[in-house]
């Protein structure tokens, strides 16, 4: 039992830098530099993304044994597409400004590779439980990783924070570059370098508690590589 | 020694040696920079100086704490950091704040060059970078002209002639009346002469001729790209303007072409080595600049254009590689140019 309880906690916590989805899988990247130009708009997106993707795990490890492997990405898809059609009329009904600030990329969580891929590289194979921790863990370093590169990008690119259900929507603080914010960082140019920023220290991170540096070129490198099924590794390791 | 022991001595390569080091040529586009930067200091006030300042301190600061960090030796000693910061400062309206050039020098010097390896690796000139991103960030306090020799007395501030020139050429006339009916236009021995609006190392157009002789004399530079990328803006400027000089005499002088062709492309790392490759870079600079002039929206395009240029040198360099002396020709179909 306590073996299991460790697996399991495992399981929720390389989501945060070990296996951090935007860091070090270097997946959803899209919606991390589109909707990361604010502290709301950032976390909104993250936790939206985070529910569907708690649920989408637990059905499809619920079912993986019913869904034949040949059309199983149609299937997933399907899956998510429905959760992500539930969490797009609560955000609609419950919180409506949420909704204007995201825009398509609320809708386009159905093809965001995070979710896919946990599908495919975890809850595909793993019981029900690892599943909904996998999910767990995955989101939390999502939503994480998505409040760092906001914060960082709004509180340079216009100097203050502003969260639309604290204090009447009005700046949290004074702007600390007074009228000149380095608007850079709110543009596309900025988020990039932020993002290039982050994936450097969460790889200075994972290098310091003995985990490899993500790398392109070799599949042994990737934090996947024990989860993943593609050809490619196959080939690599004969 | 007799001729016989002289033939039998073998060695590896490099065969022939010269005084050249990376310390002396950085020495010698600090001299070149020197006439801009006086002039800069007499057209704007002695606030020319306190901006180089803070830009050359910042650079050479951020690249002693990167190498630092990093572990690696340090690099200060061969003063390419103290050409960014002089770059950056040649860069700038006088009216600038001082934190935004150092926030321009801690960029150019630890994203763009420290983070891809230091000087040599970078894969666009930092000093430009420094330049766009404060454009990007500050367009406001970017574009904030002062009128020269205004600082003695009270300071004015005033559009620059490009822009004028630019908004003339969209509403389509650049006929000479059009031109000189401008308020408070400088003329063309003003333009020369640098007393006219502008960042602080553009606005000289003698000082940085007189900047590219003494690099030429010194052969840290060949006249390649800035020849091909001046010729290329004046002949479409040429034609552009329906043959009409006076035009061709402004879009040359005004802006930053002239400090763009001859400090800011030429930069070792980011153009092609050889004659072929540099002309395609310069012609390829020169088209977008007077691109982004004519139709674009900013009313200058020369660090975009050196930047752009700059991203496509390592495709221009495999386009325009030599053919190794005695190799065969490749067979059709290989893309052989």
């Amino acid at each position: 039992m306590a073996e299991n309880k460790r697996s399991l906690f495992k399981e929720f916590s390389k989501g945060f830098i070990d296996e951090n989805p935007v860091l070090r899988l270097v997946l959803g990247t899209c919606p991390t530099l589109a909707v990361s130009t604010s502290v709301e708009s950032a976390v909104g997106m993250g936790i939206a993304a985070s529910i569907v993707l708690i649920c989408s795990n637990i059905a499809i490890s619920a079912l993986r044994k019913l869904i034949p492997s040949k059309v199983r990405i149609p299937a997933y898809i399907v899956i998510i597409a429905s959760f992500v059609t539930v969490v797009q009329m609560l955000v609609n009904a419950f919180v409506p400004t949420l909704n204007e600030q995201l825009g398509v990329y609320l809708p386009l969580i159905v093809v965001n590779c995070i979710i896919l891929g946990r599908a495919e590289a975890f809850a595909g194979k793993n019981n029900v439980l690892a599943s909904a921790f996998d999910g767990l863990g995955m989101g939390v370093g999502f939503t994480t990783a998505l409040f760092c590169m906001g914060f960082i990008r709004e509180f340079l690119g216009t100097g203050t924070i502003t969260i639309s259900l604290l204090n009447g929507g009005n700046a949290l603080f004074p702007a600390v570059f007074g009228d000149n914010p380095m608007t850079i960082f709110i543009l596309a140019p900025g988020g990039f370098f932020v993002f290039g920023m982050l994936i450097a220290l969460a790889n200075f991170i994972a290098e310091k508690k003995g985990k490899k540096a993500a790398q392109l070129h070799s599949c042994k490198a990737c934090p996947m590589f024990e989860t993943c099924t593609s050809g490619e590794k196959e080939a690599e390791e004969k | 020694m007799s001729n016989e022991e002289k033939l039998l001595v073998v060695s590896p390569s490099p065969h022939v040696r010269s005084a050249a080091t990376v310390t002396r040529i950085m020495f010698d586009v600090i001299v070149a920079c020197v006439p801009s930067l006086i002039a800069a200091v007499i057209l704007f006030g002695y606030r020319v100086l306190a901006i180089t300042a803070v830009s050359v301190g910042t650079c050479m600061l951020a690249e002693w704490v990167c190498r630092k960090v990093m572990k690696r030796h340090n690099t200060l000693g061969d003063l390419s950091a103290v050409v960014t910061g002089l770059l950056i400062a040649f860069n700038v309206p006088v009216s600038i704040k001082l934190w935004m050039v150092a926030f321009a020098g801690i960029v150019a010097i630890v994203v763009v060059k420290q983070f891809f390896g230091g000087i040599g690796m970078n894969f666009v000139n930092p000093a430009l970078i420094g330049r766009i991103v404060l454009l990007a960030s500050f367009p406001t306090a970017m574009s904030n002209w002062v009128q020269p020799l205004s600082w003695r007395t009270d300071v004015v501030t005033t559009a620059s002639p490009l822009a004028e020139i630019g908004n003339l050429y969209k509403a389509g006339d650049v006929s000479k009346s059009a031109i000189y009916s401008i308020d408070n236009m400088p003329s063309l021995l003003d333009m020369l002469l640098g007393k006219r609006s502008g960042s602080l190392g553009e606005v000289c157009a003698l000082a940085l001729l007189i900047g590219l002789a003494y690099l030429l004399i010194r052969k840290v530079i060949k006249p390649t790209i800035p020849f091909f990328y001046i010729g290329t803006v004046a002949v479409i400027m040429l034609i552009a303007g329906k043959f009409n000089f006076v035009f061709l005499a402004y879009e040359l002088m005004a802006g930053g072409l002239l400090l763009g062709a001859i400090f800011m492309a030429t930069d070792y790392t980011t153009s092609p080595v050889n004659f072929r490759g540099q002309i395609v870079y310069a012609i390829g600079c020169g088209l977008i600049t007077a691109l982004i002039r004519l139709f674009g929206s900013l009313p200058e395009g020369v660090s975009f254009a050196i930047i752009i240029m700059n991203i496509l040198t390592p495709h221009i360099e495999n386009f325009t590689s030599p053919k190794p002396f005695g190799s065969e020709k490749k067979k059709k179909g290989a893309d052989e140019k």
